[in-house]
């Protein structure tokens, strides 16, 4: 496969370049070339955070500008039993909670959550894989929310916890072995691992088989019937900085487009973080956990798919 | 043939009376060569990019029924499967380059073949860091090319047409066309033809290249709510820095080209040393 593709390289570009470029590939699955690569995102971060200011808010549309079909994409129909039963009653026994590096922890249901203040704001969503939808969202600001709990000193990222398992940790516990399986050798090896898995219909297993704390969100429901399986899902998860988490647009979104948040859309919560890329809207949205470190979360990226390869800075 | 240098370069004569002129100073030859590295790393690493979206918009959001550019494959009717790319109304059939393309024996659906991305094989993630880190070498290549072609009197040289050179506009493209390329003393500056080509793609193409694909970033987008719409929206900014990267690549082939017929071993030695032949002056003053 290699000895093809680089056969296929050199035939076909027939440049002095394509050494370098064949080369390009194995630099770039190496722990230097991966450092290295990581410099654009730290020199973006860095520059981009200069052109704006805590409250910078990214451009408002007209409503006329919404998109009459706001793309679900990710997961669009969590496969987890908790999830499913909550659904089932219309997030009626949802609770959202907010914890963590804080005063008071909070917890809080959507008709609390619709009674605080909110925010609406129409608005682009720019997928990473490069398309943009525009919608409109109404929430909660979450800075609303952090006021309300109470930061500690040392709190300084908001990780999202959310419902839908994506894939399984091979059968170790968080952090084990098997959770190293996982790591990109080459990202596309991570990435077929996760089709085959969501292809399997293995789902239902939920966060039973651990009881590492940074798993549990979902507080106090019990799992029914315990499945057999004791892997460790691996859910999505976000995280942002408090200069994201405090700015007026970044809400817990319950509405889209005036009517609640459908499921495929990431009912009952979605993050919205607007000046930042697709990924980083966390849908599913079930605890909000404040920290003072990423590490320790998923493999220490600060989110799955930053545990994949991608920026955790996503603003480009 | 008085064309007014606008700065005095070193001239020498060998021991064959062949004669020498220093064409291009070391910061403008490095540049020249980090851009050719930096242009087609962001080139290949930006199809990598577009196939994980593999189509265009124009506007503020992606109509994704009615995409002005697409590049999919579809079922024929034989049952196989083909590579199409669509343009509006009009369907092309590309396969085995666009669309579906063979890697490692078998047919696999993507838009750009795998001997054209960064990484060869389908892979956002590290297409994007790649094009990110040498997006900032083009930004500060660029920069550093644009400042001191400025303060060297290198920039007009090279890309602002002299009087004498508009007035025979005709003349200098029918030497063109004919592919006559001057010797001596003529020969030291571009031509009208090159120096506006040069001049659109170094002040032109480049920096709307970085200002559309900057357009795509909602960071910036933020800061700047005027960009995207400089460009009229996000989609098209993404269309526009499609398009000028489809131009890129031509001026590349049609400089490469005529580097070649020009006379390969003259400009290669003049962008690797610096010293171009202008040939020998008995040839000159039989002219």
């Amino acid at each position: 496969m290699t000895l093809h593709r680089r056969k296929l390289l050199t035939v076909g570009a027939g440049l002095a370049g394509t050494a370098l470029l064949g080369g390009c590939d194995r630099f770039a699955g190496t722990e230097t070339g991966r450092r290295t690569l990581k410099v654009g995102e730290d020199a973006n971060l860095y520059v981009q955070r200069l052109l704006m200011s805590p409250t910078t808010l990214a451009r408002e549309f007209p409503a006329a500008m919404i998109s009459p079909w706001f793309k679900p994409n990710g997961t669009i129909d969590p496969p987890d039993r908790e999830f499913r039963a909550l659904a089932a009653k219309k997030f009626a026994d949802f609770k959202l909670t907010i914890d963590g590096l804080v005063q008071t922890p909070l917890s809080l249901s959507l008709a609390d959550l619709r009674g605080l203040p909110g925010r609406t704001q129409v608005t682009r969503h720019d997928c990473v894989e490069g398309w943009s939808c525009i919608g409109q969202w109404s929430g909660v600001p979450l800075a609303e929310l952090l006021n309300r709990a109470g930061l500690k000193p040392q709190a300084r990222y908001a990780v999202f916890h959310c419902a839908d398992t994506l894939e399984y940790a091979g059968g170790g516990l968080e952090g084990g072995d098997g959770a190293s399986l996982w790591r990109p050798e080459h990202p596309g090896h991570v990435r077929d691992g996760t089709i085959q898995l969501a292809a399997a219909e293995d789902w239902g297993g939920a966060s039973t088989a651990t009881d590492a704390p940074k798993d549990d969100w979902g507080q106090g429901a019990p799992e029914p019937d315990a499945p057999e399986d004791k892997r460790t899902p691996i859910r999505y998860y976000e995280s942002i900085d408090l200069f994201d988490a405090f700015n007026p647009q970044t809400i817990l979104a319950y509405d889209l487009n005036g009517k609640p948040l459908p499921v495929s859309n990431g009912a009952p919560l979605r993050l919205r973080v607007e000046r930042q890329l697709g990924y980083k809207q966390a849908k599913y949205v079930m605890r909000v956990e404040l920290v003072e470190s990423l590490a320790g979360f998923g493999q220490g990226g600060g989110g799955y798919w930053e545990d994949r390869g991608y920026e955790w800075y996503a603003g480009i | 043939m008085a064309a007014a240098p606008a700065l005095e370069a070193p001239e020498t004569v060998d021991a064959s009376g062949r004669r020498w002129f220093y064409r291009h100073p070391v910061v403008i030859r490095l540049a020249h060569w980090i851009n050719a590295v930096v242009l087609l790393v962001l080139l290949m690493s930006g199809l990598q990019i577009f196939n994980a979206h593999p189509a265009l918009y124009w506007g503020a959001v992606s109509t994704f029924d009615d995409p002005a550019l697409a590049i999919t494959s579809e079922q024929g009717r034989d049952g196989t499967n083909r590579g199409v790319v669509t343009i509006g109304s009009h369907s092309f059939d590309t396969t085995g380059v666009l669309g579906l393309s063979r890697e490692g024996g078998t047919a696999v659906d993507r838009a750009f073949p795998s001997w054209a991305t960064l990484p060869a094989d389908q892979d956002l993630t590290t297409g994007r860091r790649w094009h990110f880190l040498f997006a900032w070498f083009l930004v500060i290549n660029g920069a550093v090319y644009l400042l001191y072609g400025l303060f060297s009197g290198q920039l007009r040289r090279r890309l602002i047409p002299d009087g004498d050179q508009i007035r025979d506009f005709g003349g200098s493209v029918k030497e063109h066309l004919l592919l006559r390329f001057p010797e001596g003393e003529e020969a030291k500056r571009y031509n009208v033809i090159q120096k506006l080509t040069y001049f659109v793609v170094v002040l032109g193409l480049l920096p709307a290249m970085v200002l559309a694909g900057l357009a795509m970033s909602p960071g910036v987008d933020a800061a700047w709510h005027w960009l995207p719409d400089l460009f009229g929206g996000r989609q098209s900014a993404r269309t526009i820095h499609f398009i000028a990267a489809g131009l890129l690549v031509l001026f590349v082939v049609v400089h490469v080209v005529l580097v070649l017929v020009s006379g390969l071993a003259n400009n290669m030695r003049g962008m690797l040393t610096g010293w171009f032949s202008l040939g020998r002056p008995e040839k000159e003053t039989a002219r």
